[in-house]
């Protein structure tokens, strides 16, 4: 019976290999899409992971809790001796001490009186002696002009107020911040290069400079503002959360606004939407999959709609139950859905690989963005993409078998046979 | 006599609207085992309509139906599949073959619903096929026949399962004047050879002229139910 069936779905080309083509395709754009947002989504995470949060944070609890004030009065001391202890119970993740400040920027002319002053936000990273946070921040593509600092007292400045500041490669000038202790401090740096994000906020005024520079200008020696980890791969949030976890509760003492407390990136203000985005990216895209693919099924009729009601009908009278007819008809879309699911996930794989591996450069589209953007999109297939179009591959099929076999209940047995006599 | 089909006071009604069409009215009649019998009777009468009930392929508003010892308006969804699959075999005007098989496969697909062995299954094919003198057209599919052929593959299928009872609705229709007597030659002959019944519904006097007992429907009444010595044989 099943191989006198199967042979039918073979022979009849419009019973077989139509819809295997219709579910082929949306299966194909399915598993594509899935490994494309996925894509998008995991590398904007990491450009905000690596530019901002982190994969974890360590601050203190005071800091944590006006974090968007970047209160420096809260920073934490002797964060050498923290990272080691990090290193020892963290070996796999990797480590990055930043201050970031805000403040305002002179540049004076030859007498020293004020020539041109900006509001600037700055961060402190390790620049010299090491190129792990120039790679990480991908700061290569986004230097300007000229070169990274070489030498204490350097300094990177965002291209867009180094311009309208009117400075000129060499210049110097004079960073007026609060110290960690609330007193004013000034500091002087020399311009080595400049740098363009591509990003509105962090271009408006936006300054880099070694952390050991900032720790000397901000009187914070030996002090950060704040630890940022580095997973080995991309962001995991269950890895993420069970660190916060560990973490707090062993150092937190939320009586103690110096006590330590560890934030992973999914609790991190402006990030959270981003991840549950990436988490509910997959469904949605099936959701809209399985709705459009049933509905495309079952009005194309290629499902054992009118065109086969003279078939059912035969074999009501031949002997079937209803229920037997309306099984087999679920039975041949369950078959379409899986060869369809099958060849579409291989065709969507492949795809998927090739803008995994390619990438789309996007550069010259998203010239000036709000967001914290990669700039080359890519796929990323994960263990998901694999059987994700299986999902809306068989249940579409599945249900417009249904809906085009209601008729067959629906409809008086005699009736078929009107149908069938027409 | 056996009888194999009792019908007593069978009304049928369909909803029209908001009310009823009564297309058989008050109707008694009773087959007997081996009859070569023909429901005849204008358009609309209401022959297929009886057919149908006495297929339990739809049900009686009032009455009474027995077939096989079976009363069709108790019988549930599956019990008249199986009274259909064993004991009932069907013939139609446009012979509903189904196109995607070939004439054995058209055959054999009642004997796959009775789960025979496939060997089981050949034999009676391949003797079902000779029956009706389509030996050579095995493989062929229902495109590639002439009408009296498909006729034939339908007549082979309602037979393969040697039914007690086969039920043809203008079963001549489509075919020309000697496809007509060809095909009713042969259910006359499967009639003799294997006691067979048939009831036909049909307004074709080719038909009736093989027919040995008459049953005159009019606005589904029975006008008349007759013996009679086929003008055909
Ligand atoms: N499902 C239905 N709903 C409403 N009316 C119906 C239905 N089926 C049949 N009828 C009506 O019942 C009457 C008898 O129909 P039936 O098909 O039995 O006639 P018939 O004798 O087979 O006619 P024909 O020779 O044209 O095939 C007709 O008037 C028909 O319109
Ligand atoms: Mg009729």
């Amino acid at each position: 019976m099943l191989k006198f069936l199967f042979n039918g779905l073979l022979r009849d080309k419009s019973r077989s290999l139509l819809p295997v083509i219709i579910v082929t395709v949306g299966v194909m754009i399915t598993v594509f899409l899935h490994a494309y947002l996925t894509g998008v989504l995991t590398d904007s995470i990491e450009v905000s992971a690596k530019l901002t949060t982190g994969h974890v944070k360590v601050t203190t609890y005071g800091y944590e809790q006006n974090s968007s004030q970047q209160p420096n009065e809260f920073a934490m001391d002797d964060v050498e001796q923290l990272v080691e202890e990090l290193n020892r119970d963290y070996p796999d993740i990797e480590w990055a001490e930043r201050i970031l400040f805000g403040g305002l920027l002179d540049a004076p002319d030859s007498t020293g009186a004020t020539r041109a002053q900006g509001n600037v936000s700055g961060a402190g990273v390790r620049l010299i002696g090491s190129d792990a946070e120039i790679e990480r921040m991908d700061l290569q593509t986004k230097l300007f002009s000229g070169r990274f600092p070489e030498q204490p007292g350097e300094i990177l400045m965002s291209n867009d107020l180094f311009v309208r500041m009117k400075l000129a490669p060499g210049d110097v000038v004079t960073l007026i911040s609060s110290s960690m202790y609330g007193d004013m401090a000034m500091y002087n740096f020399t311009v080595c290069g400049t740098l363009h994000f591509g990003v509105a906020a962090l271009d408006k005024g936006m300054i880099i400079a070694d952390i050991a520079d900032i720790r000397r200008a901000l009187y914070m020696e030996g002090a950060a503002g704040e630890v940022l980890g580095f997973f080995p791969e991309y962001y995991d949030d269950e890895l993420g959360l069970q660190l916060q976890t560990e973490f707090n509760s062993a150092r937190l003492d939320k009586e103690d606004a110096y006590s330590l407390v560890l934030t992973p990136m999914s609790k991190a203000e402006g990030i959270d939407f981003l991840i549950s985005y990436s988490n509910y990216a997959g469904l949605v895209v099936i959701l809209i999959f399985v709705f459009a693919m049933s509905i495309v099924l079952w009005n194309a009729g290629l499902l054992g709609g009118l065109r086969r009601y003279g078939e059912f009908g035969l074999r009501l009278a031949i002997g079937e139950t209803k229920h037997e007819a309306y099984a087999s008809l679920v039975g041949e879309a369950v078959l379409i859905g899986l060869i369809g699911s099958v060849i579409g996930t291989a065709f969507g794989l492949l795809l998927s690989y090739l803008m995994q591996h390619y990438g789309l450069d996007a550069s010259s589209m998203i010239k000036d963005s709000t967001l914290m953007m990669p700039t080359v999109f890519r796929a990323r297939i994960t263990p998901e993409t694999y059987f994700i179009g299986f999902i809306p591959g068989v249940l579409s099929t599945v249900i417009g078998a249904m809906l085009a076999g209601i008729g067959i209940y629906k409809r008086q047995t005699a009736h078929l046979f009107k149908e069938l006599e027409a | 006599m056996q009888s194999i089909v009792e019908v007593q006071q069978l009304t049928k009604k369909f909803p029209v609207g908001t009310g009823f069409f009564t297309a058989l009215k008050e109707i008694d009649l009773s087959f007997t085992r081996g009859e070569f019998a023909g429901l005849v009777g204008p358009s609309g009468s209401g022959k297929t309509t009886l057919l149908n009930i006495i297929g339990s392929l739809d049900i009686p508003s009032s009455g009474e139906v027995v077939v096989m010892g079976n009363s069709v308006s108790r019988l549930t969804a599956r019990q008249a599949a199986l009274l259909r699959k064993q004991q009932l075999g069907f013939i139609f005007q446009n012979y509903n073959l189904l196109p995607v098989y070939t004439v054995y496969e058209n055959v054999e697909f009642p004997l796959l619903l009775l789960n025979l062995s496939a060997s089981e299954r050949k034999s009676r094919v391949l003797e079902t096929l000779e029956w009706v003198g389509l030996t050579d057209k095995i493989n062929s599919r229902p495109a590639e026949l002439s009408g009296g052929e498909c006729q034939r593959v339908a007549i082979a299928r309602a037979m393969v399962k040697r039914p007690v009872l086969v039920l043809a609705d203008e079963p001549t229709a489509n075919l020309d004047s000697v496809n007509s007597h060809n095909i009713l030659k042969t259910m006359l002959r499967l009639n003799e050879e294997l006691k067979t019944s048939f009831i036909f519904a049909t307004h074709d006097e080719k038909v009736i002229a093989y027919l040995r007992r008459i049953i005159r429907l009019e606005d589904g009444r029975v006008v008349a139910d007759e013996q009679v010595t086929p003008t055909n044989t």
